[in-house]
Order: structure tokens, then sequence, then C-alpha cells
């Protein structure tokens, strides 16, 4: 029986990374070829990782679902990354940063992880410049800065809008490099499908060949899943359409624990839904709600054009609701004030699932060439997506879910509570809370990758005992059997819908009952139909075409069927937290101004989720949450 | 609005293939190319049929997997976009609209319009990237790179690596896809110990995949969703001929 173990360190915080490193035990430099590590998903924490541990003299086996590791969708994030550099001579340090990013995520991640995160920050941005990313810079040469959401200092760098492109191509060209060096051995257009522990330990993976439909068995000292968020369970989201939580959902279901599962964040400037049949949401950088000013017609269903709107006739509600703070409050109030007003009536736009975004004032005050010059590339998105032109009309947004805060829950040194199982980047339970500040999923994923998983593993490597195990292993034989199961069982229905059809039934009472105001009724309601889903999912699905060749119709359907299990899980986590706090908000749990109020005596602690078995009720294990160094106070922004 | 697509479908490597009628009806001219095709294949699967194969996942234009030939143009009508960036109101109604795979040598077809692009990442792993080992790298403000040397670099390096450069030359020639890589890192200080070697072994491999060579028509900064300049071309020659003659 697996238990919580967080193995956080003693001592005061700024020594904690340090002590504990010098404490792990080392594998001998001859000795670290003797092991494998297969390290799943290749985005910036695993291409990250992969490199990082190759470059050490491990052998590494890296898999991704797509054809090249430089796919994967770290690849999308346009901000930038965090690292108190204190280039900007602003007063930054590492202490601010694990402040902000504390009392940002709400005060539900533990401080001597968030301090850690923040210690190592500043060596991502010193390790990417050495591999050419080209990060933007001013006049004089020197990198620069910008000023982020959550935080009054500018410590975010970033190369235009494509940060996460400029990262994971370094990260990339290191782990190519060791592909090149035959360290790492790279298997495109594979995706895992079950994970195979031995005598209590994660020794390998079941992973099905998308081109030929083998199912593939891969053997290993240890596993590492790099493989992304769950925000795809919403079905309409920002992730890319492949995104799936398959990997850490076996790993669930093979005893690993899942940490925080309701911690979800909802981003508010996307561009809003305009038909059934779309199939992803866009997100535009929030930096628009600097000049932007957001709000809805006074009048119900108004049909007039905004523009023939008069300005008395206008709710500017976020003005209105926090005269200091306005159109820039955090992500989290943003999102639900805006959806307040479409479920009471107000949206706009054809679906009247919007709320406008104006830079009337803005063109006005500064002039069309000012918003160019800041806004152009968004403006152009905008316009190229929805076909029409922002500087004649206010934009529509609406928002959408992008990030999960939540994952398998890790220990101290990133290790879940299966021997052997490491979880790195947005795929673990994370830093970030109950809220991800602007700017840290970069850091984060880099910081697991190349700086603390490949210390952690080798204490790991060199404190275990490993039987020889090959791919012939009867475990192996026996999760092999599984899994051709389950495929067989989905090619067998021939029912009469797709499986996307199910997903999006899902994403959709996902997104009514446990997106961003949930309450109790609502919880209860979700938990009832997503079982009712899953029940005519099985009855009803129809997989077209075989097992033995390139079937994205097999795949999607895979996905759905643990994204139809995730869901509940979802919604259990939501029910149980009866408190608000960061993107976790409970509509009965609020302030009398409409704010989410935490409860700290109760609630202060990480749910870690332990799989019981097919049918049977999740068994809740708590770690607490201690504060010692950040004093947890109510967030206001009246 | 109403359509008339000729998909190329092809059942794997090695079946000859062919073009197949479909008539799509009622598409939003607000859904993005590949969210038509979505309907096509919601349709196909309900009548039982293999829906078409095609690569995507980012569907934002940026991670470079999408990429189709459309009525003969890489990407499609529009510039600056990706395939999956394209929206229908492009077309007119009743477009009748051919959809084929990336033709060219080095990337053979998967399943329909699904084509393999592996000879890219061979390319790059013949010297795409600057030996750096994790840690022990110097602070970041070390080098101060003048600004406009890190925004050209900046310009090479937004490459997508989806391969329309290729499918869009007639010689099937890689050389602005390499030549983005190459121009990125000669830029940089930071590529400069490596460059020599780098131009030789990442050209020698292009050849070796069986890309062609570049007979300047400049069809591939046409294509490019990102707009990388030929001028890079132009780079990576002076670092090839450097190469070779220093």
């Amino acid at each position: 029986m697996a238990t919580l173990n967080s193995k956080l360190p003693e001592g005061s915080i700024e020594r904690q990374w340090d002590t504990h490193r010098f404490n792990l035990k080392l594998v001998n430099a001859a000795n670290k070829r003797k092991y494998t590590i297969i390290v799943v998903g290749t985005g910036l924490a695993g291409a990250s990782a992969a490199a990082s541990l190759a470059d050490l003299g491990y052998n590494v086996i890296s898999l991704c679902y797509h054809e090249s590791p430089r796919r994967a969708h770290s690849i999308a994030a346009q901000g930038g990354i965090n690292a108190p550099k204190n280039y900007a001579n602003d007063g930054d340090s590492i202490w601010r940063l694990f402040y902000d990013t504390v009392k940002g995520g709400d005060y539900r991640a533990r401080e001597s992880n968030v301090y850690r995160l923040a210690q190592v920050s500043g060596n991502i941005i010193d390790q990417c410049v050495a591999q050419g990313v080209p990060f933007a810079r001013e006049y004089g040469g020197l990198l620069d800065n910008r000023s982020f959401g959550g935080a009054q200092v500018s410590r975010t760098f970033y190369s235009r809008g494509q940060t996460g492109q400029q990262l994971l191509l370094g990260a990339y060209s290191a782990q190519i490099r060791q592909m090149a060096a035959g360290t790492i051995k790279f298997y495109p257009r594979r995706e895992m499908l079950d994970l195979v522990m031995i005598d209590g330990q994660a020794r390998g993976i079941v992973a099905r060949n998308l081109i030929n439909g083998e199912l593939e068995r891969y053997v290993g000292h240890a596993v590492v899943l790099a493989t992304g968020g769950y925000a795809n369970t919403f079905y309409l989201s920002t992730m890319a359409k492949a995104s799936n939580a398959t990997a850490i959902w076996r790993a669930y279901r093979r005893g690993a624990f899942f940490g925080n599962p309701c911690f979800t964040q909802i981003h508010p400037t996307c561009i809003p839904q305009s038909g059934d049949y779309q199939s992803k949401l866009t997100l535009m950088s929030e930096s628009l709600r600097n000049d932007g000013r957001i709000w809805v017609p006074k009048k119900k269903g108004d049909p007039r054009k905004p523009q023939d709107i008069p300005e008395e006739e206008r709710d500017y509600y976020l003005e209105r609701l926090y005269p200091s703070f306005g159109n820039l409050v955090p992500r989290d109030v943003a999102s639900r004030r805006a959806k307040e007003m479409c479920d009471k009536g107000y949206g706009v736009g054809s679906t009247k699932l919007a709320v406008y975004l104006d830079f009337g004032d803005a063109l006005n005050r500064n002039g069309r060439e000012w918003i160019d010059e800041k806004y152009g590339n968004l403006f152009d998105m905008y316009h190229e997506i929805t076909a029409e032109d922002p500087y004649a009309a206010p934009m529509r947004i609406y928002p959408a879910v992008h990030y999960t805060m939540g994952g398998l829950w890790v220990d101290y040194n990133l290790m879940s509570t299966l021997p052997g199982l490491y979880v790195i980047g947005e795929a673990n339970f994370s830093d970030h809370g109950a809220n991800r500040l602007g700017a840290s999923a970069l850091m984060q994923g880099l910081a697991d990758g190349y700086f603390i998983l490949p210390y952690t593993i080798g204490d790991y490597l060199a404190t275990s005992k490993f039987k020889p195990v090959k791919t012939d292993a009867s475990e192996f034989v026996a999760v092999d059997r599984e899994t051709r199961g389950q495929i067989d069982r989905l090619l067998s229905i021939q029912g009469k819908t797709p499986a996307d059809d199910f997903h999006r039934q899902l994403g959709k009472v996902m997104w009514d009952h446990v997106g961003m105001g949930r309450n109790r009724a609502g919880l209860q309601k979700a938990l009832k139909m997503i079982p009712e889903i899953r029940k005519q999912f099985w009855n009803d699905v129809k997989v077209v075409g075989g097992s033995n060749d390139l079937n994205s119709e097999l795949e999607r359907a895979g996905r759905v069927v643990d994204f139809l299990e995730l869901g509940e899980l979802l919604a259990t986590d939501a029910l149980h937290r009866n408190e608000s706090c960061g993107g976790h908000f409970r509509e009965e749990y609020q302030t009398e101004e409409g704010e989410a109020r935490r409860d700290d005596k109760n609630f202060c602690y990480v749910a870690a989720w332990e799989f019981k078995g097919e049918g049977k009720k999740p068994k809740l294990h708590k770690e607490a949450l201690k504060f010692d160094y950040v004093k947890p106070s109510q967030r206001s922004y009246k | 609005m109403n359509f008339t697509l000729q998909v190329w479908r092809q059942k794997s490597r090695n079946d000859r293939g062919r073009f197949i009628r479909y008539q799509v009806r009622d598409i939003s001219p607000d859904a993005s190319f590949l969210e038509m095709l979505d309907v096509v294949n919601a349709d196909l699967v309900r009548k039982g049929e293999e829906p078409i194969a095609f690569d995507h996942d980012c569907r934002e234009g940026i991670c470079g997997s999408c990429g189709l030939v459309i009525s003969g143009r890489a990407h499609g009508p529009n510039q600056k976009a990706a395939t999956c960036e394209l929206r229908m109101r492009s077309f007119s109604n009743n477009d009748e609209i051919t959809v084929e795979p990336w033709r060219a040598k080095p990337f053979p077809v998967i399943k329909d319009l699904v084509v393999d692009r592996t000879a890219l990442d061979r390319i790059m792993q013949a010297g795409g990237f600057v030996s750096v080992k994790t840690g022990g790298a110097a602070d970041a403000n070390a080098v101060a790179i003048p600004k406009a040397v890190a925004e050209e670099a900046m310009d090479a390096a937004s490459c997508i690596g989806c391969g329309a450069c290729v499918a869009a030359c007639k010689n099937g020639s890689a050389m602005l896809f390499v030549a983005a890589k190459v121009s990125q890192l000669a830029l940089l200080p930071q590529g400069h110990p490596e460059r020599k070697e780098r131009v030789l072994r990442m050209i020698a491999q292009m050849d070796a995949e069986g890309f062609g060579a570049c007979s300047n028509t400049y069809a591939c900064e046409a294509e490019c969703p990102k707009q990388i300049s030929v001028e890079h071309i132009a780079r990576l020659n002076r670092e090839f001929l450097r190469a070779k003659v220093t």
C-alpha cells in the first residue's frame, strides 16, 4: 500500500535544496550507462529531462505520439518565462518570486517546492541562451524583460509571442544532439497505453505504434511521465487536439495517487466559440486587458451593434465591481465574472456566450499606430479567425480552459507514490497550488527537466535493487493482454456514435457543472451524468477501421475512455473541497462581495486520490500544507 | 457553404492512391479547413467508412504538424498561414477543392494525407544544435548580442518545420528549412564554435535524404507560413562556401 511521504527537507528554506542534493546518493559515472530511463513525452519537461539524463550518461528511451519531438504542445506558449535575475534592477529576488508564486497559488502549494523552483529558474535562462535561444534584447545587447500578471516586477524573458516555441526548440536541440550520439533512442508516433509494475517498481510501459498498430514493450529501471495536463477533459480548451491524459490516468489506475484534480485554470481572453463544428479554442495574450475595456449591454439580449450602443447603456462590470483593479483583476476573477454576465443573459454575439473587449477609448486616446505596435499581431489573429475588424468594432472574448494545476501526486523528488515512476511538468500536481501565474508553466517544465529530476532520480537508482527484466516477463505479457483487450473491445462495439460525440457531451457537462463556477447540486448532477455518458459510450461507440494501421478514430476512442473516468474524479475532488481557492470556485463559499473564500482550517492540504478499483470510490489521502514563511491572507482586488 | 472535395486517399505507403470525391454541405464560413475535414470525417464514420487521415495538433499555426496541398498550394491560398489557420471563407461557395499530401521523395506517404517528415529531424541531428551540456552555462547576460542580430536570428528561428518549403519547391529542396537553422546559429555567437561542421554536415544529410537542389524560384518563401526570407538561403550558401574554402 502506497503511503504519502512528501520527503520535504528540514532546515531553513534557503538551504533545503542544497542540503537535500548533498544527501542524495550518487550513481558512479561509469555505472550510469547500466541504467535505462524511459521518458514519455517530449515537451519542455520531457525533452529537457531526456537530454539532461543522457548528458549524465544514462541510456534514455524517449517516446511521443508526434512524428517529431519538436511538435509537443509546449510550443504554443506565447508570453514568456519567469526568472528573478533582477536585470531590471527593480527589486526582484528569489524570495520575491517564491512569495508571488505561493500567494498567486492561493496558498495551496508546498513552500519547499516553490522555493526550489524560484532558486533554479535563473539557471534556465542561462542554459537556454547557451543553446542559442533568441530571447528579446535591448539596444545595448542585453536581455529584455517584461511584466506579467501577478507580479510587480519585470522578470519575464520572452521571444516575441513565441517563447514556448523557442524554449522547446532549445530543449529539442539538446535532445537531438543526444539522439545523434545514440544515448537517446527516440521512438516517434508511439502512444503510451499502460505502465508495467514489476515487484513494486515501475519497470516499463506498453505503447502503441501509431503507424502499424503494434503494441510495443519498453523496459527500463525507471519511468518518467512528461505527458502534459488534462485540460482536454473539457473537450474545448486551448490544448492541442491530441493532448490527452491516458499516460497519467493509466498510472493512476496502477496505483499512483492523483493530486488536486479539481485545480484547473481558465483563461479570460480567448476567442469565443462560434459553432458546434469547433474543435478547439484560441487564446490571446492577457496583455490585451491593459488597454481594452470589458463590457456588456445593460439590456438583456440587446440586438444593436456594439458601436450603436451608447455609453450610458453599457455595463463595464469589472470596473464597476473592482474600482481599483478594474479590467486587470486576476484571471480567475475576470473569467468567473464573464460567465456570470452571460449566464444572466447579458452575453453578446450569435451564441450569447461572449463579452466585449473594447479598444475604442485607447484608439481615441493613443491612435491606431500605437495600438498596432503593441497589439498588432493579436489584432491580426482575431481578424483572421473571426473575420471581424477589431479596429472597427470591439472584440468578443470568452474564457477557456487552458492549464491544469492538478496532476499525479509527487514527492519532493518528483517521484509518484509508485517507486520508480517520476512525473514532471504539467503532468504532476505541480508547484502552482490552486492557480498558476503567467509565465510560470515554462519555468516549471524546464526546472523539473534540466535541474531537478536529473539529481533526484540518481538517488533512487543508487539505492534500489533491480532484478533483471526482459520484455517477455509475465507482468509485461499481462499488461499487453489487457491493453489489447481494450482495443478489441472498442473495435467490437460497432455502435452508431463517433467517440468525438461522447467527448463533446462530457465536455459540456464538465464546462457547465465543473467549470468556472461550481456548486454542490451541479457537481452532484455531473457525477450522475458522467457515468451515464460512459455507459452509453461502451454501448454505442463506433470505431471504424482496424487495429493494424494508422487509425485516428481508435486513438481518439482510447483517449475518450480515460477522459470519461478522469472527469468523474475531477468532479469528485471539486465536490469534496468545500471552499473556494484560486481556480476552484465553489459558489457556496464566497464572501459577500462574491469573492473566493478559502477555508484554511479545514482544507489547507493537498488532496491525493487513490484508485480503489473499477466502480469503487477512490480513497482520499491528505498531505497537510504548512506555511512557515508566507502568511496566508485573503486576496482582495477592490 | 457547400464544397466539392477531391481528396487523395492512399491506404498505406505501398498503395497506389487515388482521388476520391466528397460533397460537403452546410459548412460555416468561420470553420477552419481542418474543422471542415472533421465534419467530413464524422459523416464517414457514421456511414462506417474510414475517415481521411491527416496530421494536425495545436491548430493554431505553431506546432507544424498540419500540411496539405490545397488546390495546388502548400497550406492553401492564404499567405502567412498554416493549413489549420485557413478559414473556409477564403473559398467561394460551391468551389471544387483538391486536397493532397506534401509531394516530395523524402516525405513518403504513410496514409492518405499523412506523410513521414522524419528526414527533417535527421538533418537537425546532423548539426542543428549547439553542443552544450545541461549546467555550467555562463550568466545569460555575459555576452551582449546586438538587438538587430538577435531579431534576425529570431526571424530564422521562427521556422515551424512543417515542410511547406519542400512541398512548394519544384526540386523538392529543403534549403529554406536548413538555412533557417544554419542562419540562426551563424548569427548568434553561441553557434560560432561549430559553424563550419554544422553547415557541412547538415547539407550532406540533406543530400543523403534525397532532397533536391535550390534553383532560386523563391516558391519556398512564398508558401512559408512564417514568411522566412530566402536571404537566409544566401547566408547558408556563404556559410557553406566559407566552410569549404577556409
